[in-house]
């Protein structure tokens, strides 16, 4: 507990558990020494210039919270609110302060003191709906995307937008209507194992997601058989679910600790040497498997236990391929592409050089720098549909360093940065073709050309 | 002195409005500030003031009353002379990241925060300048000039972060500065917003420009001469080559004695750093560099220049180190291995969050040769007070960093530090030195420039201020020490928290 001294309190005491954050261990706070540092990394400020919108400010506010010195306001909660949680400030931060330990769970006490006063945000059609019945699902998106492959196919869509007919929907719809892609038929499911080629190196199983598998069925396909192509043995668990980021991250920790559950009986641990994951924002939360299950109240020691072993199991698919040390690949293709760095991949796992050093085994591929890189796009999961102007103008931002660097392909590890990518590049009418760095290693291995 | 203050008595701070939230006058100031910068462009409320109350130094801690966020030079100036219309005290703050309170807004008023003036005006490499506005963040410019073959050399270890108007403000050095100097080195002129609200421009993009040196004078302010709007800073050619090395030695002694020969021998090193036994153990413990533990010195030695002169100025560092009975040597002849090193250098306070919850740099300056009683000194207070205390620093400039680990919530040991650094600081004085190598005055190190200066140099001093600034209006009692001994009784004084990084 704090220090009454630092304490600066003019508030009336409080419950504890009306006090949000109040559980999250102090020191964690005190690991901020209010140097700025972090400041310039992150986006909000970037985009704002106003220090509640960063970083260094978001801790003072929620220490200021915890302190009592403040209420959550809701000018104080629409500045917590505006966090990407895109752990940038994790990276630029000299020392080693978790703001993803402290953002988090703090978020999930807003929500859980929402929801005890009735004014949860859970409660409305799209967390319960869309967010809760229909993301985490594959089977169901792949359904809910059906109508959207015939309009798509009949060019239906093309006449909605020009009739303005999408005004009609509710604006979280239309966001959702502005983000679908150029669907690609769905692939058949895969085998449950598949066999490695060559030598077999490793045996591996693969996370397939929600969205991803959805919506990006070919990228997990091409991921098994890169894997395969690298010596590995690939199991596909059938009973494998969504890792619960959506829920976690909307406040909802006990259905997340469900799917982790789900989870944790579908991946036998013993018989294989990792679980590949090509989804950052899945990666970062299954890594966090551990640590999330020690925030969460009254979970038995023995699944604390398991869960903690679990996480260590997760690894990026190129993170892991890099490890391995990849078998070079050698169909050529002549294009010249950038590298957009996925928050969930390079703060919150750290993994920048790999995906690159593989790129680069590519014959004829040309990879040039992008100017920031490693800020985030502003997709950060369903927060494109909760915070919609500071959503767009990141993604303006990163639309214009992209269109700097005159590549024809963007490469991403990241579902959602793909979706609002090629979103803002819709939008602009610039024909650039955004991918998995999976899809065009793939090509590279099968010897075969990108199809535009 | 003592006359001069006494005719500039009714012009003291003293005179100037306390703003109360609510009252007519503040209601009317944020009427006329929000037709200046618009509605999205202020702060007044009490919650969103908060995280404005303190910077990178956050001993003292005091709220602005109103905060804005203009985007022109002619925004500024109306807000200047709105500020003086009300009688209000008002200051500049960029990025926050001041380690002495330079940001600190004495007697509360208003905070004019420059974070969206960051934009570069004019890049002009055939005449090797930039024109850019005081809120640009120092690395974003040498990141715009990538490829150019060009770089702005001044770099704070907080450049990632930090402003150009700030480093204007502070004079700002860095690894680098042994080589390559400081701001003032850099900045070719300025345009700057008077605490009267009048624009002026001084030096300009030429070499020569007539009449009095005033951009020199007005680098290092600390924001008591007004406000900076725009900045043409030189622009500096790379390097054409780097060659980086890590240095170790069985003793500080024979460290700081390989540093003394190697500057006395002609070679000025771009960068000579100095980590000592302590936080080699704390960055061995916390990153696995393999540094050896029971080591008492590491010196990282960079020089840079032309390719063709850097393997003799390498062989004569190698030779002088090795008379130093240096233990051994590693070489970082990749640019993965250079960054390697300088991770190891620059992570080195990330560790320091490993060894203690609280920690307190210091910085002080002692001529190069008085290295080694300085730190001999600095070992004897950490006996003496039973404190733990590492040091990591800026060797070649005799640039020291003692840190100070300690507890905050623990009463006696703040005392400890606050006594310790007070002494440490003192025999930087008597070794011929200085209180601050680069993290500036600004609140922290007022009550040391009374006895760095006699009463003559400070009345001088005050009088250069007073041309700029007379009322104090402008970023009050700073630098220069208040005459009123309860001048900022307003502030409040929580605990020495460690302070970031340099």
């Amino acid at each position: 507990m704090p220090d009454s001294s630092i304490t600066n309190s003019t508030l009336a005491p409080k419950e504890i558990e009306q006090i949000p954050g109040s559980e999250i261990p102090y020191e964690k706070f005190l690991d901020c020494i209010h140097c700025g540092l972090c400041t310039a990394a992150c986006p909000t400020y970037l985009e704002t210039g106003n220090e509640n919108d960063s970083p260094r400010g978001r801790i003072y506010l929620m220490r200021a919270v915890v302190d009592q010195r403040i209420e959550l306001s809701d000018a104080v909660k629409g500045h917590l609110d505006l966090c990407l949680d895109c752990r940038s400030c994790e990276t630029a931060c000299p020392s080693g302060v978790q703001y993803g330990r402290l953002i988090e769970p703090f978020r999930v006490d807003v929500h859980k003191l929402e929801s005890s006063q009735g004014k949860s945000t859970q409660n409305d059609w799209f967390h319960r709906w869309i967010l809760y019945r229909l993301f985490p699902y594959p089977k169901r998106i792949r359904w809910a995307l059906l109508p959207a492959r015939i309009m798509q196919f009949l060019k239906i869509d093309k006449l909605l937008e020009i009739c303005r007919l999408q005004y009609l929907l509710p604006q979280k719809l239309r966001r959702m209507h502005n983000l679908l892609p150029r669907l690609r038929p769905a692939e058949p499911s895969s085998p449950e194992i598949l066999p490695a080629l060559g030598t077999q190196r490793a045996r591996v199983a693969l996370f397939t997601g929600c969205v991803s598998e959805g919506m990006y069925s070919h990228v997990n396909r091409a991921t098994a058989r890169v894997l395969q192509a690298n010596g590995c043995e690939v199991i596909v668990p059938r009973t494998q679910t969504c890792c619960g980021a959506i829920h976690y991250h909307s406040g909802a920790d006990r259905e997340a600790l469900e799917f982790a559950l789900q989870n944790l009986a579908a991946f036998e641990l013993e018989q294989i040497d990792a679980i590949i994951v090509n989804v950052a924002g899945c990666g970062a939360m299954l890594k966090d498997y551990g640590h999330i299950v020690d925030e969460i109240k009254g979970v038995p020691t023995e699944q604390v236990e398991q869960l903690k072993q679990l996480a260590t199991k997760f690894r990026d698919v190129s993170e892991f391929l890099f490890d391995l040390g990849p078998v070079p690949p050698e169909g050529e293709i002549p294009i010249r592409a950038t590298y957009h760095d996925a928050c969930h991949l390079v703060h919150a796992q750290k993994i920048q050089n790999q995906p690159r050093k593989l790129l680069e085994l590519i014959p004829g591929l040309t990879l040039v720098p992008l100017n920031e890189s490693t800020i985030c796009c502003g997709a950060a999961g369903s927060y494109n549909l909760t915070q919609p102007e500071m959503a767009d103008q990141l993604g303006k931002r990163k639309l214009e360093n992209i269109l700097a660097t005159g590549a024809e392909v963007v490469i991403s590890g990241n579902v959602g940065c793909t979706l609002q990518i090629d979103s803002q590049l819709r939008q602009a009418r610039k024909p650039l073709y955004v991918a998995h760095p999976m899809e065009i290693l793939d090509l590279s291995y099968r010897n075969q050309k990108l199809q535009m | 002195m003592v006359e001069q203050t006494n005719q500039m008595m009714n012009q003291d701070p003293e005179s100037l409005e306390e703003l109360e939230s609510g009252s007519a006058s503040f209601s009317a100031l944020v009427q006329q500030l929000t037709l200046i910068v618009g509605e999205a462009g202020i702060l007044f409320d009490a919650d969103e003031l908060l995280v404005y109350e303190c910077d990178g130094y956050i001993v003292d801690k005091t709220a602005p009353d109103i905060v804005v966020f203009p985007t022109t030079t002619a925004q500024i100036s109306a807000i200047v002379k709105r500020c003086n219309q009300f009688n209000v005290p008002f200051l500049a703050r960029g990025a926050g990241t001041s380690l002495s309170g330079g940001c600190l807004p004495i007697g509360g008023g208003v905070m004019i925060v420059l974070t969206k003036m960051k934009n570069i005006l004019e890049i002009n490499l055939r005449d090797r300048y930039a024109v850019v506005e005081p809120g640009m963040v120092n690395l974003h410019l040498t990141n715009a000039l990538k490829g150019t073959g060009y770089h702005y050399a001044p770099d704070p270890s907080s450049q990632g972060a930090c402003t150009i108007g700030g480093n204007i403000a502070t004079n700002s050095g860095g690894p680098h500065t042994l080589k390559y100097g400081v701001t003032t080195n850099h900045l070719l002129g300025l345009e700057a917003v008077l605490p009267d609200g009048s624009i002026i421009e001084l030096g300009g993009p030429t070499a020569e420009v007539p009449g009095y040196d005033l951009h020199g004078l007005y680098v290092g302010n600390e924001g008591t001469f007004g406000i900076c709007t725009k900045a043409i800073v030189r622009l500096t050619r790379d390097p054409e080559s780097h060659r980086t090395m890590l240095a170790i030695f069985q003793t500080i002694g024979e460290a700081t004695r390989a540093i003394s020969e190697i500057i006395a021998a002609g070679i000025i090193p771009s960068a000579l750093e100095m980590m000592d036994q302590g936080i080699i153990q704390a960055v061995e413990e916390a990153f696995h560099f393999g540094f050896p533990l029971d080591a008492g010195a590491v010196l990282l030695i960079e020089v840079d220049g032309l390719e063709i002169a850097l393997d003799e100025e390498v062989r004569q560092i190698l030779e002088i180190c090795n008379s130093c009975n240096v233990r051994e040597i590693q070489r970082a002849d990749t640019p993965e291995e250079r960054l390697l090193i300088w991770k190891s250098r620059k992570q080195a306070f990330g560790a320091i969050g490993r060894l203690s919850p609280s920690y307190c740099t210091q910085d002080g300056v002692v001529p190069r040769t008085r290295l080694p009683e300085i730190l001999e000194f600095i070992e004897e207070t950490s006996k003496r007070y039973g404190l733990r205390i590492v040091n990591v620093f800026h060797a070649g400039d005799g640039n020291v960093h003692p840190i100070l680990l300690f507890d905050e919530r623990d009463k006696e040991q703040i005392q400890k530090v606050m006594e310790a650094s007070e002494a440490i600081l003192d025999k930087c004085l008597e070794l011929g030195g200085s209180v601050t190598g680069e993290h500036g005055i600004g609140v922290e190190k007022i009550n040391f420039m009374s006895r760095i200066f006699n009463q003559i140099d400070l009345a001088t001093m005050e009088t250069v201020r007073n041309i700029f600034n007379p009322r104090q209006i402008c970023s009050r009692d700073k630098v220069l020490p208040p005459h009123q001994t309860d001048g900022s009784s307003k502030i409040t004084q929580s605990h020495p928290t460690r302070h970031a990084p340099h």
